[in-house]
């Protein structure tokens, strides 16, 4: 008989280590304690409306609908947070919540960088010790975000354990949280790991699709025909879809990375070809071989170059309420270059997953209808990487 | 009791852990032979995983060698059916819940009682999620070991009542690895044990020289070591079977005569 706490059908648990469970079991009274508190509720609202620049804008991109020539797109604008991506708002919870519990120290992983710039923002701020864990081959190709880290005070660990990307940096900031867990919370970036953290980052990211919700109401007086966002992990995607969920009409739709294209091997589409595993706390699905290593998977983006998917997901896949499509570099470097031109947006590259999407889906609606994507991050960080993809050599 | 516990009933047990493949699965048979040979009462055998996630850099580094090596689960149940020929020590697997879950619970455990394996232990599979594979072990006669560490307070009468086989006392906070000091205060989680279950304790994590293992034999019932042994096949890869013999022979004269 497996555990039912945390899960999403099947999926979820507590997979982890004799010496976190402790931990893992305070954390998810703290967090059910806290989620019901006026005055943290409060806090947390004040700090994402007045420091992270909340609301993001629900931005008609009209250039890009009339382009496309279907339903009208609209974008959620997360790239236009503090720190530059969503991350902001599941890390000022998690920060906040440290805090409360009495923690002075926070560590993370990144694979990107953003959401190891977002957590050592919110340590600045909120005056907790920051270390951060990242891939080596993620420091080299995001060497701009090391540094932001550094400046804002936080350690950053290189990894050259394992594939030396996201995966192995989370590997390493759970053994971190193994050897110093009673000073110590660890912000998982995204929605994995054991219970609580898939449901409460899910809760601290729903923010997005609440927003969204509202303001397309606002702006066509009826919701959407489809909501898309990036999915490596997963959390802006579920912050997306979430309120959503009982919208049985509007489609929910996670972009995956297909990388150098499913055929080849070199991708990081978890749904579309991995198996249901345990790993990382979690039952969900994972890219790995028949006797259950984890695969070593790739993609141009470093936030979606992940094995894995949070349980959530997987469950919304297994139930079909969600849909889950495979986007290759080719497809979301395009989409990055096409948004630039068209909207004058940089989207971040996770994030032009979701946008390579949209321009395929809008054709299919009509033109009183409309899709929400969500750009979940800017695409600063990205511009080398993209120039070297296209073959100009720069300086950063 | 169980062929496990029955190791712990003459006197103070000495466990020893290797990789499986490490360097080679012919190398991990001869190790296993040899260190049964040379006094180990039980012998474990890690399952390598491509992300052990409570291993400390040795161990990591172990199970790397042995997936390059070609090493899998199949040729693991394999060499343990060669073992089986040379020694009956109790052979007790340490591998990471993903291969166990991907090969199917009641055909993997099936198939360590068709191999000779005795028992299981699951670092990522805490008390609350053994559930859904101990039935299968218990079908198959396969002891599920439970780990208990300094911070299961509260918890350590739930899982030591529960226990098979032995209670693995994690000594130390984090990883695996040596470690020059032991932090745990292991007499007072003995106790706690003890006030529960009959179940024997073996420490483990952080121990390497007849010293440390002297002193823990004290208090508990057994010494598990893992990373020193693992550190002396890094260094001698073909060539580490008399060493590795050497080492263990040290350590169980320790525990047997004292220093």
């Amino acid at each position: 008989m497996s555990n039912d706490k945390g899960r999403f059908g099947q999926f979820g648990g507590q997979y982890i280590p004799e010496t976190l469970m402790n931990e893992v079991l305070r954390l998810e009274k703290e967090y059910d304690r806290y989620s019901k508190d006026l005055e943290f509720q409060r806090e947390l609202t004040g700090l994402l409306n007045n420091y992270a620049g909340r609301p993001s804008l629900l931005y008609f991109a009209e250039k890009m609908t009339r382009d496309l020539g279907g339903a009208k797109v609209y974008l959620k604008r997360e790239d236009l947070n503090h720190t530059g991506s969503h991350k902001i708002n599941n890390v000022l919870g998690q920060a906040l919540l440290a805090k409360k519990m009495g923690k002075t120290r926070v560590i993370a992983e990144t694979g990107a960088g953003q959401h190891g710039v977002a957590t050592a923002t919110a340590a600045a701020l909120l005056g907790l010790e920051c270390e951060i864990f990242m891939g080596k081959e993620d420091t080299e190709r995001q060497a701009l975000n090391v540094f932001r880290m550094r400046l804002l005070g936080a350690e950053v660990h290189t990894v050259t354990s394992g594939t030396m990307v996201l995966k192995d940096a989370v590997n390493e900031t759970m053994r971190e949280w193994t050897r110093r867990v009673d000073d110590t919370h660890y912000i998982i970036g995204t929605v994995m790991g054991p219970h609580p953290f898939p449901a409460m980052v899910r809760d601290f990211q729903s923010v997005i699709g609440k927003e969204a919700r509202k303001q397309i109401l606002n702006a066509e007086g009826k919701l959407p025909k489809a909501v898309v966002a990036c999915v490596g992990g997963g959390s802006n995607a579920i912050g997306s879809f979430h309120a959503f969920l009982g919208d049985g009409d509007v489609r929910l739709i996670g972009c995956e990375a297909a990388g150098k294209g499913i055929g080849t091997g070199k991708h990081a589409a978890t749904i579309t070809t991995g198996e249901v595993g345990v790993f990382h706390g979690m039952k969900s699905y994972f890219n790995q071989d028949c006797e259950g290593q984890i695969a070593p998977v790739y993609s141009i983006s470093a936030g979606l170059d992940y094995p894995g998917i949070g349980p959530e997901h997987a469950f919304l896949h297994e139930v079909g309420r969600a849909e889950y499509v495979a986007i290759t570099d080719e497809e979301a470097v395009s989409a990055f270059e096409y948004i630039a031109r068209t909207e004058g947006i940089i989207a971040a590259i996770e994030s032009s997953h979701a946008i390579a999407y949209a321009v395929k889906l809008a054709p299919e609606y009509e033109k009183d209808d409309s899709i929400i994507v969500c750009v979940s991050g800017r695409g600063d960080k990205d511009v080398a990487a993209i120039a070297r993809y296209r073959g100009v050599d720069i300086h950063e | 009791m169980s062929k496990i516990s029955d190791a712990f009933l003459k006197e103070k047990a000495f466990i020893a852990f290797v990789t499986g493949g490490d360097p080679t699965l012919d190398m991990t048979v001869e190790l296993v032979v040899g260190m049964a040979e040379a006094g180990a009462d039980i012998v474990e055998i890690g399952i390598p995983f491509s992300d052990p996630i409570a291993e400390g850099e040795v161990i990591q580094r172990a199970n790397l060698r042995a997936l390059d090596a070609g090493a899998s689960v199949v040729g693991i149940f394999d060499a343990v059916r060669r073992i089986r020929k040379r020694t009956r020590v109790p052979i007790v697997f340490l591998t990471y819940l993903n291969p166990v879950f991907r090969y199917g619970y009641d055909e993997f455990f099936a198939e360590c009682a068709d191999a000779g394996v005795d028992g299981i232990i699951v670092p990522d599979a805490p008390f609350e999620e053994q559930g859904e594979f101990k039935p299968f072990a218990r079908k198959h006669g396969v002891d599920v070991i439970s780990l208990i560490s300094p911070t299961s307070e509260g918890r350590i009468a739930k899982i030591a009542a529960e226990a098979d086989g032995y209670i693995y006392l994690v000594s130390s906070m984090g990883v695996t690895g040596v470690r020059s000091s032991i932090s745990a205060d292991v007499p007072g989680i003995v106790a706690s044990v003890r006030r529960a279950s009959n179940a024997p304790v073996a420490v483990g994590f952080g121990i390497s020289t007849p010293e440390q293992a002297c002193g823990i034999s004290r208090v508990a019932d057994g010494v598990i070591v893992g990373s020193a042994i693992v550190k002396i096949v890094e260094e001698h890869g073909e060539d580490s079977l008399a060493p590795v013999k050497d080492y263990v022979r040290t350590m169980k004269r320790a525990l047997s005569k004292g220093i």
